[in-house]
């Protein structure tokens, strides 16, 4: 498999602002990327590297097996690109903007397919910029890129601010996508959208990354809570690895166990007999949360090198 | 309707405009206290005073640009006179843009929604924004009066003149009261006010310009004309002061009749839709800056073609008025550097179309900053558009559509000239060389902007401030006796003074390739540097 965006060790400082510190984020040709991070953690300023609107300090940068500052228009031709926040011409209308767009890549937009576009997310292409909602405006914005014929999708949070019925819509489209083999880079905060249409996803916090694969992998990395009824108090727990938060209350016992040493705690259990046993694999939220909960970077460290 | 809450946001709208509205203030005091001071010491006699008056009251052309003088007993009455018409109007375009400002471009924004959702009542940003206009027009009127009164002109008729000055603020501020209920947009509402201020404008002009002869009663449905017939220092009309005041009273309350009957956010005139689809003319960044730029290039373009036509419609009459006082003719051949009075006047015309057209350039050159921080650059140098091709095709407008408004201003002014003295086609012809030579010096200004916003963007706001300076100094330098070493400051000290004076090729050589090196650094540090 190709790989359709390579980044490692990007660095970028605004003034004493590090906003990207030493990033790397590798996306496979054909799969869809979630990139996820809190508030401030470098996702809008990693895309805005990928797209040579900004340049970056140190590291390397390969889009689509260019360089993205110095290819950028060569590049641009190949991939469409919705901003979060997107704004529009005031005086210019949903679909001349979608038109304009088209153009501008040098490809216009397929009549048919924009036309379902425009129906499948309800927009009324003859408002004019300024009278759009703000969710409007991202429709605009994804019928530009869908209809495009970029192989490299770069989606900034593009659900924020779609009702549920669009993002389904969106959703529908993402997949189609795929099934088309095109790329689809999906910074995004939604963990039900990521757990739908992703193939991989990157965590990064502070600029950095913290976590990268399949979503299977990364429960791999997680806890899983444990909670069983013993026959006799166990032994030899203290000399398992991995084992956290134990609570032993005569043969209840209750902990959270990373789930690479789940065997050598049910084995253990096992000597011990079990009457009862509950495991509940790590929700997604659970796997967000400790990277959005603002610890030091020390626990993000322990992570990535387990 | 509910007002609570206007106290707060008034504090507010004062704080965030402190600036702007201090510039304003002094430029239009400015233009007050200077005007008095100058005509002190350039018609010091009753019988200056006369000869003005005749020169100006028996030319219809001037006449439609100042009023007729009413009386020449008095400087202040001179000053009332010069100043009501066009200060008025100016007056009236702040309050206008005041209001707007703090009620219909802030619910398009959205931030009012914000307040609203606060303990603020529902009429409470409108009376904020009538309370900021009327707060700057008594601030105008004020000042005027005391510096008038304390200058020894009589107390009532400086009084009345304040009056007349903040009645005009009041009046249009209850224009725009209006204009924010029928607009969605801020732009539209500026737009309706600027529409009625231009029509005021008009109607004056064109009641005067007829004078006795004609309709005159034209005048009477301006309110322009009404504060021009209050007539300080003379009539003392103190009734047209109290409809001026009447007048914005019952237009605001029909602004709060309006606002009862449509939800935030909302107007009274439809939005119009436009097309689904974009015409095979959007095409490109070319294209989209046409889309972008055409309709500004094309109100610029009208404003000019019309300046044109007033400057060199009166030229016939400028010889009488200038020899009517030898102050004014030392500054218009310091000006205008010709010795032929009505050379040197056109030469003046041109120079100050110069000065106006600068003002396009820099703005139409910011429209690159303005699309930056917008983030609406973003998506388009997304989309396989080089920098410099979206820059170019922005410039466009600073670089080309100034020729095109000095050009639109040459040909009517020459029309005018040719007009009123016979033989159009070389009057014409010298009127638009006359404005094409301007063009090096109105190109400096773009590429000052351009340079700025290659090489430190965050600063490209500072172009206008370069204008500011450069401009002051090129208009009232001359008249202030200014070393020419500071007049040589500006670009336009440097255009040779056509018509009437010698051609010289070596300086627009050189203004050129100044503003080839600005602009080229400017667009060399675009290329390298960070986009938003």
């Amino acid at each position: 498999m190709t790989t359709a965006i390579d980044v490692s060790g990007l660095v970028k400082t605004f003034g004493r602002t590090r906003a990207l510190d030493g990033l790397d984020l590798s996306v496979a040709q054909g799969e869809v990327h979630g990139f996820l991070g809190p508030n401030g953690a470098g996702k809008s300023t990693t895309i805005r590297v990928l797209l040579g609107l900004i340049r970056a300090d140190a590291g390397r940068t390969t889009l689509l097996g260019g360089d993205p500052w110095r290819d950028s228009v060569a590049l641009h031709r190949r991939l469409a690109y919705v901003p979060g926040d997107v704004t529009l011409w005031r005086g210019l209308t949903g679909g001349e903007v979608i038109d304009l767009l088209g153009r501008l890549r040098g490809n216009g937009a397929d009549r048919e397919r924009r036309a379902a576009l425009l129906e499948r997310f309800e927009l009324d292409p003859t408002k004019k910029g300024q009278t759009y909602s703000k969710g409007n405006r991202q429709k605009v914005a994804l019928v530009a890129a869908f209809c495009s014929d970029a192989e490299l999708l770069i989606l900034d949070e593009p659900t924020s601010g779609l009702d549920p019925l669009m993002e389904e819509v969106f959703r529908a489209c993402v997949a189609e996508e795929r099934d088309r083999g095109r790329t689809v880079l999906l910074s995004s905060h939604i963990l039900s959208e990521v757990e739908a249409l992703c193939d991989r996803v990157s965590i990064i916090r502070a600029g950095r990354t913290v976590e990268t694969g399949t979503l299977a992998e990364l429960r791999h990395l997680t806890r899983t809570s444990v909670t069983a009824e013993l026959a006799a108090p166990p032994t030899g727990l203290d000399a398992l690895p991995g084992l956290h938060d134990v609570e032993l209350h005569g043969t209840t016992l209750r902990c959270q166990v990373d789930t690479d040493h789940l065997d050598a705690l049910l084995r253990a259990l096992t000597a011990a007999g079990v009457r009862s046993l509950t495991s509940r694999p790590p929700t997604l939220e659970e796997l967000f949360l400790r990277h959005y909960e603002p610890e030091g970077p020390a626990a993000a460290a322990e992570v990535r090198s387990s | 309707m509910n007002i609570t809450g206007t106290g707060p946001l008034l504090r507010f709208a004062l704080r965030r405009d402190r600036i702007m509205l201090a510039c304003w203030i002094y430029a239009l005091l400015a233009s007050v206290l200077g005007t008095a001071v100058s005509f002190r010491s350039l018609y010091p006699t009753t019988s200056s005073r006369e000869q003005l008056a005749t020169s100006i009251n028996d030319n219809g052309s001037l006449r439609a640009l100042y009023g007729a003088v009413y009386d020449t007993g008095s400087i202040g009455a001179l000053t009332a006179w010069r100043i009501l018409g066009l200060g008025g109007l100016l007056l009236g375009l702040l309050c206008v843009l005041l209001v707007t400002r703090h009620t219909r471009a802030e619910e398009e924004s959205g931030r009012l929604e914000l307040l609203g959702a606060g303990a603020i009542g529902r009429g409470a940003p409108l009376a904020a924004g009538i309370g900021t206009a009327l707060t700057a027009s008594a601030v105008v009127g004020v000042i005027t009066a005391v510096f008038l009164a304390g200058s020894g002109e009589q107390v009532n008729g400086s009084l009345a003149f304040g009056a007349a000055l903040f009645g005009c603020g009041v009046c249009f501020a209850g224009v725009a009261a209006v204009a924010v209920q029928l607009a969605e947009t801020g732009r539209a509402a500026n737009g309706i006010g600027g529409a009625v201020l231009g029509l005021a404008f008009l109607l004056r002009a064109a009641g005067d310009a007829a004078g006795g002869n004609g309709p005159e009663w034209l005048l009477w449905l301006s309110p322009l004309g009404w504060a021009e017939r209050v007539r300080p220092y003379d009539d003392n009309a103190w009734w047209l002061v109290a409809l001026l005041l009447a007048a914005g009273a019952a237009q605001t309350a029909l602004g709060y009749w309006l606002a009862g009957r449509r939800d935030l956010g909302g107007g009274l005139l439809p939005q119009r839709p436009g097309p689904a689809a974009a015409a095979s003319s959007l095409r490109g960044s070319l294209g989209l800056a046409w889309r972008l730029q055409r309709g500004s290039l094309l109100g610029w373009t009208v404003g000019f073609a019309i300046g044109g036509a007033l400057l060199g419609g009166i030229s016939k009459g400028v010889d009488q008025l200038v020899s009517s006082s030898a102050g004014v003719q030392q500054i218009v051949q310091r000006m205008g550097g010709s010795s032929q009075v009505t050379n040197a006047y056109l030469a003046t015309a041109m120079n100050l179309l110069a000065m106006v057209a600068a003002v396009y350039a820099v703005q139409t050159a910011l429209r690159l900053r303005g699309e930056e921080t917008s983030g609406r650059a973003e998506p388009v140098l997304a989309s396989g558009v080089r920098r410099l091709t979206w820059a170019g095709s922005h410039l466009v407008y600073p670089l080309l559509g100034s020729a095109v408004l000095l050009l639109a201003g040459g040909l009517t002014a020459g029309l005018g000239a040719g007009v009123v003295f016979g033989d159009v086609p070389s009057w014409t012809g010298r009127l638009l060389v006359a404005g094409l030579v301007q063009l090096p010096a109105v190109w400096v200004f773009a590429a000052v902007t351009v340079a700025l916003f290659g090489l430190v963007p965050q600063w490209t706001g500072a172009a206008w401030g370069v204008l500011g300076v450069l401009l002051f100094i090129a208009y009232l330098g001359p008249a202030l006796n200014a070393g020419q070493w500071l007049l040589d400051l500006t670009p336009f000290t440097h255009i040779p003074k056509l018509p009437g004076s010698a051609f010289h090729a070596a300086p627009l050589l050189w203004l050129t390739l100044l503003s080839a090196l600005l602009a080229g650094t400017g667009l060399a540090g675009l290329r390298r540097r960070d986009i938003g």
